[in-house]
């Protein structure tokens, strides 16, 4: 007789119930007994797995619309009425910088 | 492998005094000694990626520009105090989520008890998988329908899947910001991967 919540006779819905938890584990799943015996449970780990690994490749960057900065220099200038040096195209005409480590269009999503 | 999914994807800078670019140090220290134009630079190289994670987060684009420029006027409140401890991306970065964070605290979205306020009534949550089996993706997914199912997902859900999923970040780090347990925040992550997978097999293919 085997033990509630043996990994080699779990029912699909006590497996499932450990999946968050064995998934932010990092162990490899699909080494455990029940997903090598259950088909229903392995077709729900793929589907997740390629749906976290799709997710990585969703939304892009876009631009902000160009009044955006208008507008936080706008504020900018109401907070601090004494900031010179202020343009509305300031940030559209500054020189391009080198993305670094500190970049941001190096930095894919 | 799930549990692996997101630490496969680029790390997340790193900062490094010695390997950062002297010109971007320049107009980091600039804006921080109140050089308007230097800020205005700063603003032209991150614009991008806040405005994109704000539109991420809240999935609403006159939502996601009014998130950007307060995000932005924090950081021109706050720069003095930036002192390097991390890169100034990340920290830019943190900022951001701070502020779409109090945006949806404020829209009532209750941030301490996740679980309350996430999870949609039961008959409304995603689905288990008992029974027959299910239609299965079959290892590929339309990007344009699954973007959807994402931004159709509830707040809190979506909250964490881009956290997670897409930002790469750990669970420790959105218990963290989002001050919750670390169990929380994988039996939300799961929930909101299980809803999208529903999503996906309802929507057309």
């Amino acid at each position: 007789m085997t033990a509630p919540g043996d990994p080699r006779t779990m029912s699909c819905e006590e497996f499932q119930a450990l999946l968050p938890e064995l998934i932010g584990s990092g162990a490899d799943i699909n080494l455990h007994p029940h997903i090598q015996s259950c088909e229903l449970c392995r077709a729900l780990l793929a589907d997740l797995e390629t749906i976290a690994e799709a997710a990585r490749q969703l939304f892009p960057n876009v631009e902000p619309p160009d009044e955006l900065w208008e507008k936080i220099e706008s504020e900018i200038k109401a907070e601090a009425p004494g900031v010179d040096g202020a343009s509305a195209n300031a940030a559209e005409s500054a020189p391009a910088m080198h993305a670094g480590p500190a970049g941001d269009e190096e930095e894919p999503h | 492998m799930l549990a692996q999914a997101h630490t496969a994807a680029p790390a997340k800078p790193v900062y490094n005094p010695v390997l950062a670019n002297p010109a971007d140090a320049d107009v980091l220290a600039r804006a921080q000694s109140g050089d308007h134009h230097a800020f205005a630079q700063l603003y032209s190289l991150h614009k991008r990626r806040i405005y994109s994670l704000c539109l991420r987060m809240v999935g609403n684009v006159a939502e996601a520009e009014d998130l950007t420029q307060e995000a932005f006027l924090q950081l021109h409140r706050k720069i003095a105090t930036f002192r390097g401890d991390s890169a100034f991306s990340t920290w830019l970065h943190r900022l951001a989520i701070n502020v779409v964070l109090m945006h949806l605290r404020r829209k009532g979205l209750s941030l301490i008890s996740l679980d309350e306020a996430m999870d949609p009534a039961p008959d409304e949550g995603p689905g288990r998988s008992f029974g027959a089996p299910d239609l299965q993706l079959t290892g590929s997914i339309d990007r344009l329908a699954l973007q959807r199912a994402v931004e159709d997902l509830p707040a809190g859900y979506r909250l964490i899947f881009v956290l997670h999923d897409i930002e790469g970040y750990e669970h420790n780090e959105i218990a963290t910001m989002l001050d919750c347990s670390i169990g929380n925040s994988k039996s939300q992550l799961h929930k909101a991967r299980l809803k999208l997978r529903d999503a996906l097999r309802t929507y057309p293919r």
